[in-house]
């Protein structure tokens, strides 16, 4: 748990070559959208760095977000994330459990205080007092309230984590909340996504090692380099948008000569994250690519925009609810005035 | 996105009641409406009503000689701009599918390019009827509060389309939203101010052809 080693040294000792080491910090640099000389700075400050102590706290989730993380291991050569940090506390990875799980959760607090990060996936049920997700006999905002405190930063990975995500969906039955309703006063960094991208995931951690300090956020706290550009402004069936053709249905001539899918729902024109650029699984597609519209998962509400195969410019819900009994009420007025102003005419007429 | 949610949510089903609300209100109103009899001799050139009013209608798409070099500019920035509006509202791939998603039907789409074209060319128009219309000192006179704010709730929604598409100033979701809410300002504006003319521009020509036909007028 604790290494008081030198990344650099912890690399060295497991055969880690500088060579991989110098691609690892220009890939980062790369991501991150840094300048090019930020490439020696990262390799510089990771080599100084010693392992980060990470605490990851799971709450109301599915584990996606440690399945994505995971798969940021091999083959790439983002793998050496797992070198640089000390997962000291995660429900799924870990091997310890029950009392010796909380134990080495409260020791990496004691030995790192001030100094570790959190990482939350999930959201915290606030209603009922968090009784619909417990940890080790206490609710997750006990638990969260407690790990975050003497923490250094807390990345909410995840869209739940970071916007309440589906159990946040409506009608919201646990009372789910953000992380960012809780903790007001740490640095946050939200990385949202259903799951996140890993590369946002290690790219992020390893800017923190890096220069010790937070990367440039959006209004919804994001890293830029990740967050700053829409699917849509990125996506290589832009072209076919632009000349007005779509994909009608999943299987008709458009989706078969990959046109854009605005038609059957895609969310990509309002959704932010580098899913067209850095794509999955060692780059090697993303969900538009593979036939289906961008579900917005990264956006707060994803689950509630109105439907995943409504195009974005219809109406969300039932636009015409009201219509009928407005068309009735609208008839019955004009008419009802027809008739007063036909009465004061004849009245008038009579009296002249 | 909370600002387009709700303009595609609630602003946008408010906006709606209140427009079928209004056009049944202003449509039955009108019609059950007492009419003046006219109970003079018709003129000996009087046309069957139907003729006259069609007469009336074609007439009226095109200027007088008498006076074609004053109102030319003004008739051929009118066809611009409104011809415009018809293919932005009608033609827009994502517009298509916000009528097909209220009533199931659609047509086929111009390209983005070419709307986004004829956006630009329309809100040029525009600018240009404001102008003459500020510039013009009988026009001014007789513009009311009705002209103004209609020329501005039919320009809203150019521009913002506009530069919704162009991603300028602010980020998409938001000037989408401000694009749809401001379409709904358009329909609540449209039956209670002159753009009522969207429904009523062939009755109201109809019933003056077929007067000035009563009166001899030669049509």
């Amino acid at each position: 748990m604790s290494d008081k080693r030198t990344l650099g040294e912890v690399l060295t000792d497991r055969g880690v070559s500088r060579r991989t080491f110098l691609k690892y910090a220009s890939y980062t640099a790369s991501i991150m959208a840094l300048p090019p000389t930020a490439a020696t700075a990262i390799a510089q400050g990771l080599a100084n760095a010693r392992r980060q102590s990470v605490i990851w706290l799971s709450f109301q989730e599915c584990t996606g977000c440690t399945e994505s993380f995971t798969r940021a291991k091999a083959p790439s050569i983002e793998d050496l994330i797992f070198d640089f940090i000390s997962l000291d506390y995660h429900h799924t990875l870990q091997s310890a459990s029950g009392v010796a799980a909380e134990e080495a959760r409260h020791a990496a607090m004691q030995e790192n205080a001030g100094k570790y990060i959190v990482i939350v996936d999930g959201s915290v049920p606030l209603k009922d007092d968090g009784v619909y997700s417990t940890i080790a006999g206490i609710s997750n905002l006990q638990m969260l309230e407690e790990t975050v405190k003497d923490a250094f930063a807390v990345i909410a990975v995840g869209s739940c984590a970071a916007f309440g995500g589906i159990p946040f969906a409506d009608p919201n039955p646990t009372g789910a909340v953000p992380i960012s309703e809780i903790i007001t006063d740490k640095p946050l960094i939200n990385i949202s996504g259903c799951p996140p991208i890993p590369e946002a995931m290690t790219g992020t951690i390893s800017y923190l090692l890096s220069f010790g300090a937070i990367p440039e956020l959006d209004h919804l706290g994001r890293p830029k380099a990740f967050f700053g550009e829409t699917i849509h402004d990125r996506c290589y069936r832009r072209p076919f948008y632009e000349r007005g053709m779509f994909a009608s249905n999943f299987d008709d001539e458009g989706a078969r000569k990959g046109w854009c899918l605005f038609e059957v729902g895609c969310k990509g024109p309002v959704t932010y994250n580098a899913c067209a650029t850095l794509k999955w699984n060692g780059g090697v597609s993303f969900p538009i690519q593979s036939g289906h519209g961008c579900l917005g998962c990264s956006e707060p509400g994803f689950w509630d925009l109105g439907g995943f195969y409504k195009p974005l410019s219809t109406a969300k819900g039932d636009a015409l609810k009201y219509v009928g009994s407005a068309a009735v009420a609208g008839a019955a007025f004009g008419a009802a005035s027809a008739v007063i102003a036909r009465n004061k005419r004849n009245k008038i007429l009579k009296e002249g | 996105m909370e600002l387009l949610e709700f303009a595609r949510g609630p602003a946008l089903q408010f906006s709606m009641t209140i427009f079928v609300f209004g056009i049944t209100f202003r449509v039955f109103s009108l019609f059950l409406m007492w009419r003046t009899s006219d109970s003079s001799a018709g003129s000996s050139r009087e046309k069957p009503v139907v003729v006259a009013a069609i007469r009336e209608i074609i007439r009226r798409l095109w200027p007088q000689a008498a006076y074609k070099q004053r109102t030319m500019f003004a008739l051929i920035n009118g066809y611009l701009f409104h011809f415009g509006l018809a293919i932005i509202v009608f033609f827009l791939m994502p517009h298509i599918l916000f009528i097909k998603d209220l009533f199931g039907f659609s047509w086929p789409a111009l390209p983005n390019n070419v709307i986004y074209a004829v956006g630009v060319i329309t809100v040029g128009s525009m600018i240009a009827a404001l102008v003459m219309r500020f510039a013009n000192p009988a026009q001014k006179i007789i513009s009311t509060f009705d002209d103004w704010f209609s020329w501005l709730v039919t320009f809203l929604p150019v521009i913002t389309g506009l530069v919704a598409t162009s991603h300028l100033g602010a980020r998409y979701e938001t000037l989408l939203g401000l694009h749809i809410l401001s379409i709904s300002l358009l329909l609540i504006w449209i039956p209670f101010g002159k753009l009522m003319h969207f429904f009523l521009v062939f009755v109201t020509r109809s019933q003056t052809g077929a007067h000035l036909s009563h009166r001899g007028a030669q049509l």
